[in-house]
């Protein structure tokens, strides 16, 4: 068995696109549930935004990719708009339900085959959508080190990644930290106390809705732009199930909460998967098929899902004081 | 339905009918509920047309049973016929050599396809790729034939929706518990039956007594093993919705992983042929599902109205702590509650594992249709939940006559966020209960 195999597709894995991608939809998460208490289970929705505009835009209407980022975080935040103003006057759960209904919505229109000639049906839409993007790549070699080996096309998606989530990490931090900051956690301890002080809490939580949406829909053009295909069933709710384990992982209503979260959350997800892998292939586990460590891995996410959420629900590094969660 | 590329026959006697639709469609394997289709005697029959829904004619085809092969070639107007001995599941393939030129499947695995024949009620699309694609959305006619099948359709899936959609607002209704899990409450109920079933219980015996056990097993010993402790610890519902979330994914994996992702029969009933009532067309077993089902949940709420426990029930679900302050034990309505929605769930879950398949996710796909429903009825109110279902469940049936079927679902839940913006609180909903 090549355990240093496994320890690097982990540690490669832990820091690669996808933790970004995922790390990218949690931060969202991380502004909507963990400061303001909004219950979004359709955070897949704005990543399928993201990634469709983009892919839809370069390689259906053959426009710039730089013309399709900014047109998918409008429509990002027009989707915000269409699920907040009936669900946010309402109930937590309501935005629950219709947040999750959303994003199968738009992941059955987008693979429906009435549509199929903008958005590719259930094959999605593949080409090189990131062209432009991977055009500017300053990097002129894979990078391959004893831990982590990525092509050179990865490394710069990682690069920029990685930067537009400190950058991000920073602004939640501001943000968080500010005026706003104290009345969206004001929102979550108790809404009746916050408007009774004059605040429009409606419009706070809108704004919250707004830039989680905006975080998960960057998710989605990384998505597009560094695995160049998205395809509709890519854009399950279980994506947004893993986002809210990674946030609660690391920890909700924590700036690095999501960060820390994603990392975990990947590397322990990818090295359960390779080291079953490897077992199997060794002969030494014999009870079980290669076919049977996907769905394995799924029921770790689930089981930790659920007992995070019993047993630690402020998360590894979480504060149980910031943090009081309840709907009625 | 004349949809682009579909033809459906119609006759009489036993009839099983596969519409086969070859078009520039990507690959999808489509349960739709076509109008009442017949030809004389137990037969294959379909049109095969290209993308730009010219017939092709001259394709070899093949139909495979069980000791059972036969082959046709489809005539100058692309149709053909394949006589089979009886209903089952047989395996379609199209011989891709006698394809005209310039055109060949999107998708190999495509070529050859396993096929469930029963009533008039399957169609089966293969994905056809050639320089162009042509869209091949559906239009739909307005045939009194079609709209009362639709109809029928629609009542036994607002049925099958109730039997889910009490249990879950019966449940909402006492613990405030929004259960994202309902659905794998269905699942691990057909589950159960074919267990049974494959131990060798018929499923007249395996059927009820999987009720029971889902009842007790995955209802009582549910809340006796996780939210009777979480709700001791006073974990919020927000923490506990994530939680359902969590058991969800659990659970459906778990099946997964012990029964593959293949979809499974039950032994008995699998091939029915349909009966004819006028324009419309049922199977048999479907009838004594519904009829079975509204008897459920007509027993259900005579039991909320008249029984004790009933009663209790409804006091609960209006405020637990009135009604704790008035002696009732509130946790032993819960019990009670998680014991019935967990067999109504489960008796729901073989309906469709009859009817249809049954697979690993299969409570999931109907969960947001569930929702549709308790929202649409409102959240908490029981009678909501069986009104609301009968409403989704006519409408997503009528939709496939404007909309394609493969969107049938979206229109469901439209309909909820609409009904969410002009009415929050439902149908029969009170306003009080939406904060």
């Amino acid at each position: 068995m090549d355990f240093s195999f496994v320890l690097g597709q982990s540690i490669t894995q832990a820091l690669g696109v996808t933790a970004i991608i995922y790390c990218l939809a949690a931060m969202g998460l991380n502004l909507q549930f963990g400061y303001t208490g909004l219950l979004n289970f359709g955070q897949v929705a704005f990543a399928a935004i993201g990634a469709y505009s983009v892919g839809v835009i370069v390689i259906s209407f053959g426009a710039s990719l730089w013309a399709a980022i900014p047109i998918g975080l409008l429509a990002s935040v027009a989707l915000a708009l269409i699920l907040g103003i009936p669900t946010l006057r309402l109930r937590a759960d309501y935005l629950a339900i219709v947040t999750i209904a959303t994003s199968e919505i738009i992941r059955l229109l987008v693979r429906s085959i009435a549509l199929r000639d903008t958005f590719g049906g259930a094959n999605g839409i593949n080409g090189k959508m990131g062209q432009a993007f991977h055009d500017l790549n300053p990097y002129h070699a894979d990078i391959d080190l004893p831990f982590l080996t990525w092509t050179r096309q990865d490394l710069w998606v990682v690069t920029v990644g990685w930067t537009l989530i400190a950058i991000f990490t920073l602004a939640t931090w501001l943000l968080v930290r500010s005026p706003w900051g104290r009345v969206v956690k004001g929102i979550r301890e108790d809404e009746n106390a916050v408007v009774s002080l004059g605040k429009n809490a409606y419009v706070y939580k809108m704004q919250a809705l707004i830039l989680g949406g905006l975080l998960g829909t960057v998710g989605g053009i990384v998505w597009a732009i560094a695995k160049q295909s998205v395809q509709p069933d890519n854009f399950v709710p279980d994506v947004t199930f893993f986002s809210y384990t990674i946030l609660l992982l690391g920890g909700a209503a924590r700036v690095f909460g999501p960060i820390v979260g994603a990392i975990i959350f990947w590397f322990l997800l990818v090295f359960v998967g390779e080291f079953l892998n490897q077992m199997i292939a060794a002969g030494w586990i014999t009870f079980l098929l290669p076919t049977d460590v996907g769905p394995i891995r799924f029921i770790l996410v689930g089981l930790g899902l659920m007992g995070l959420m019993i047993f630690r629900p402020q998360g590894i590094f979480g504060d149980k004081r910031e943090l009081a969660l309840d709907a009625r | 339905m004349t949809a682009r590329g579909i033809s459906i026959q119609t006759g009489t006697k036993p009839r099983l009918v596969i519409g086969v639709l070859l078009s520039a469609i990507t690959a999808l394997l489509l349960l739709a509920f076509a109008p009442s289709a017949a030809a004389d005697g137990t037969a294959v029959v379909g049109t095969l047309a290209g993308p730009d829904g010219a017939p092709l004619a001259g394709v070899s085809l093949t139909v495979e049973g069980p000791g059972f092969t036969e082959g046709a070639i489809s005539g100058a107007d692309g149709t053909f016929r394949i006589e089979v001995p009886k209903g089952g599941t047989y395996q379609l393939s199209v011989d891709e050599t006698s394809l005209p030129a310039g055109i060949s499947f999107s998708k190999p695995a495509d070529q050859s396809r396993s096929i469930l024949v029963l009533s008039g009620n399957k169609k089966v699309l293969f994905a056809f790729a050639s320089g162009d694609s042509g869209a091949a959305s559906s239009t739909s006619s307005f045939t009194w034939a079609r709209i009362s099948q639709l109809l029928m359709d629609g009542l036994f899936f607002g049925i099958l929706i109730a039997l889910g959609a009490v249990g879950l607002n019966l449940i909402f209704g006492t613990t405030g518990l929004t259960n994202f899990s309902h659905g794998e409450l269905l699942t691990l109920g057909a589950f159960t039956a074919i267990v049974l079933n494959e131990l060798g219980l018929n499923l007249i015996i395996a059927a009820p007594l999987a009720v029971v056990i889902s009842a007790i097993l995955w209802g009582w010993g549910q809340n006796k093993v996780l939210w009777k402790p979480l709700r001791r610890r006073k974990t919020g519902l927000i923490a506990s919705m994530v939680v359902t979330i969590g058991l969800a994914i659990t659970i459906r994996y778990v099946l997964l992983l012990f029964f593959g992702g293949s979809p499974r029969s039950y032994q008995q009933f699998a091939g029915q042929s349909g009966m004819e009532f006028g324009p419309v067309s049922v199977t048999p077993k479907s009838i004594v599902f519904a009829i079975l089902a509204a008897i459920a949940i007509a027993a259900t709420v005579l039991w909320l109205q008249r029984s004790r426990i009933g009663k209790a029930t409804r006091a609960v679900s209006d405020n637990p702590a009135l009604a704790s302050a008035t002696g009732i034990d509130v946790e032993r309505v819960i019990s009670v509650v998680w014991i019935l929605g967990a067999g109504l769930a489960a008796f729901a879950g073989i309906y469709l594992g009859s009817t249809q398949d049954v697979t690993w996710n299969m409570g999931q796909r109907l969960l947001l249709v569930m929702f549709a429903a308790v929202t649409l009825g409102g959240l908490g109110t029981i009678y909501g939940a069986i009104v609301g279902a009968l409403v989704v469940g006519m409408f997503v049936q009528l939709s496939t006559l404007f909309i394609p079927t493969e969107m049938k679902t979206v229109g469901a839940l439209f309909l909820m966020i609409i009904i969410l913006l002009v009415r929050p609180q439902g149908i029969l909903g009170r306003r009080e209960r939406v904060g």
